[in-house]
């Protein structure tokens, strides 16, 4: 579903290289763990990934289903079914959120040539992805994220998420921040996506998160390379010894 | 000794004399209207159109600006059009000239012609200052409006539309209002062009509300392409009264609309909320001066700004807390989104504070669309276009959802969001 071939990137304003050689693989149905320390280039990774143009992709590839994204725009790459789940989802003062879930939802449908959904039938499916991620309505009737607490972010994410129906999941992050309960919550709506059409990424720095997402593999970045894969083995040794030992072999 | 100073009129100021003597005996009003519409054309012709050198107009050199003036042409027969918030009464003003006068239960309604006629308009018939060219224009030329009486007390339950339509020529209208102790009421002023050639409209309204009386006043500016607007507002806030004023400018080719405030009454309060949508070539100023000349008293003014194009846009702000004007509190920002390298927008905020327990200040801000909430909405497949055009809604709508009343604010955005979608 998504192969990354040495894939080189660099921050376009000043030319700070922070992706150096990055080869990934993940396929239909798999859930995987990407695990790194501060600075290894997680969060750039999944912004890559999504199209932001701050970043600049100086050699590599990055196919999704066969074909090279890097031309793509980030609306582009989310209607060919790319869903980035933010690490800090923004607040946008003045968009009401169910017109955000609207226009997103219809203009996604619209770039795939499927019809737009009708309002009873949109404002249906907001309301079961709702009520499973526990979000209230009074939640949905303020700007989009403005005044959400930290787990409203996350679980408003989700809930986009599920409205948005991705083939390629992206979270970044998506425990910082979130009590346990909450990142309950969040981890139960990501499950229920799981689906053997749909592949998930998991960013994350703590080994927490993934004894509620259960990883297939995962994969240690460091200076912006994979330097170790494995199973969810591989997340528990991290959680024990931490990471030092793993850059020391490496290194 | 004598000193001759002899200045060489423009062509738009040629114009306007000329025009003026053409029209003279047949513009309404008795002898002491003429006789001050001399005047203000005497003084229009010995001061000529405002340019830099006069501070009030630096930003809007109307000198050199306003080129040329429309002749008076006939235009067809104009019919009202739809009132902008549903269920309004309307007062249509036609070509200058008041339609037949509707009756609104609860208001006292005379045509300005009548005003004009019998004597009664011509102590109205004014230039604020010697820099005032809007009213030394307006009170030249004005034909008629609507002279209206909100008694006291008296509550209005739907808006009442002042509907201000124009094809090519030149349109001078006045709209005195007062507001009796203790009424409610929403008005929306409206200027619109409704078909094409250009216009130079002048319009001024006189706005009193006595003590305790609330309301809602909208300045819905949608001139055409080629069109001169100059707009004034002279107010005067009473006791406990509360304005709510929200000026929108959504078209023109050259407008000026002065605000020009007293607050003559303790715990007086005006909320003033302006959307300046520019594009085109078009030239934009909103001038506030605004007096808070008793204690207790309070504003807010929040200006919004959207330029596209080769659009260039000025808003200047003047705040006075006189010397005795003690516990003021006055706030006004101004923030435009500049769209474009080639338009531009001046913020000049100015407060004479001459009271020493007072709050008052002042910001500006001008900034592009935020890059972090595009790629927020563009992730989530919204279309480069259309993020960027829900944005600039987002960014005027916020002070527009102040409004509260569902049909004002429904209504006003219906009128952005047509603009946006023209322009963007």
């Amino acid at each position: 579903m998504l192969e990354i071939k040495n894939l080189h990137a660099r921050i376009a304003e000043d030319g700070t290289e922070i992706i150096r050689g990055l080869n990934l693989t993940v396929k239909p149905g798999e859930i995987a763990a990407i695990m790194g320390p501060n600075g290894s280039g997680k969060s750039t990774l999944s912004y890559i990934l999504s199209g932001r143009e701050d970043y600049e992709v100086t050699e590599g590839d990055i196919l999704y289903n066969g074909e090279s994204i890097l031309e793509l725009d980030p609306a582009e790459r989310a209607a060919k079914g790319i869903f980035l789940a933010f690490q800090y989802p923004v607040e946008i003062p003045g968009v009401a959120t169910m017109q955000f879930l609207k226009v997103a939802m219809n203009e996604q449908r619209k770039a795939r040539g499927e019809a737009e959904l009708t309002t009873p039938d949109f404002m249906r499916r907001v309301k079961d992805a709702a009520e499973k991620l526990k979000i209230d309505q009074a939640m949905l009737r303020r700007p989009l994220n403005v005044g959400f607490s930290g787990g409203e972010k996350k679980r408003a994410e989700i809930l986009q998420m599920a409205l948005l129906e991705p083939k390629l999941c992206v979270l970044d992050e998506t425990d910082s921040g979130l009590d346990i309960d909450a990142l309950k919550i969040v981890a139960d709506g990501v499950n229920a996506l799981k689906s053997p059409d749909r592949a998930t990424i998991v960013i994350t720095h703590y080994q927490r998160l993934l004894d509620y997402i259960v990883p297939d593999t995962v994969h240690v970045l460091y200076k912006g390379r994979i330097i170790r894969s494995g199973d969810k083995a591989l997340a528990l040794e991290l959680e024990e010894n931490g990471y030092a030992d793993i850059i020391g072999e490496a290194a | 000794m004598n000193m001759q100073t002899t200045m060489r009129l423009t062509a738009a100021e040629t114009a306007l004399v000329e025009a003026f003597g053409a029209q003279f005996g047949e513009l309404p009003g008795d002898g002491a209207v003429a006789g001050k519409r001399d005047r203000l054309l005497d003084d229009l012709k010995k001061a000529g159109l405002p340019t830099r050198r006069i501070e009030s107009w630096h930003y809007t050199d109307l000198k050199n600006l306003l080129r040329t003036v429309p002749d008076a042409v006939s235009v067809p027969a104009l019919d009202p059009i739809g009132p902008v918030v549903e269920g309004s009464q309307v007062l249509s003003v036609l070509q200058g000239e008041a339609a037949a006068k509707p009756s609104i239960e609860s208001l006292d309604i005379a045509a300005f012609k009548e005003k004009l006629a019998d004597g009664s308009a011509a102590a109205a018939l004014t230039a604020l200052d010697r820099d005032d060219a809007i009213g030394r224009i307006n009170g030249s030329f004005v034909r008629d409006g609507f002279a209206i009486t909100v008694p006291a007390n008296t509550e209005l339950e739907e808006p009442v539309e002042l509907q201000a339509l124009h094809g090519a020529g030149q349109i001078h209208t006045r709209f005195p209002v007062s507001f009796g102790a203790s009424s409610k009421a929403t008005i929306i002023e409206r200027h619109c062009a409704v078909t094409e050639g250009a216009a130079l409209v002048s319009s001024i309204s006189d706005i009193a509300l006595e003590d305790g009386a609330e309301v809602t006043w909208i300045i819905l500016q949608q001139q055409g392409a080629a069109d001169t607007h100059l707009g004034q507002i002279r107010v005067e806030l009473g006791a406990n009264a509360k304005l709510r004023l929200f000026v929108v400018n959504a078209g023109g080719k050259l407008v000026r609309q002065e605000l020009r405030i007293n607050v003559e009454g303790e715990g007086a309060e005006l909320t003033l909320r302006g959307v300046n949508l520019l594009g085109g070539e078009s030239h934009t100023d909103v001038t506030l001066v605004l007096g808070h000349n008793v204690p207790h008293t309070n504003s807010t003014e929040i200006i919004r700004n959207v330029v596209f194009d080769k659009a260039s846009g000025v808003f200047q702000g003047m705040i006075r807390v006189a010397p005795d004007a003690q516990k003021t509190d006055a706030k006004m920002s101004c923030n435009t989104l500049l769209l474009t390298d080639d338009g531009d927008f001046s913020a000049k905020p100015e407060l004479e504070i001459f009271a020493d327990d007072v709050v008052c200040g002042h910001g500006a801000t001008v900034a592009d669309i935020d890059r972090n909430h595009l790629f927020y909405m563009m992730a989530r497949g919204v279309p480069e276009n259309k993020a960027r055009a829900m944005l600039v809604n987002a960014f005027v709508a916020e002070i527009v959802e102040e409004l509260e009343d569902e049909k004002l604010v429904e209504a006003l955005e219906g009128v952005i969001s047509a603009w946006l979608e023209k322009h963007a």
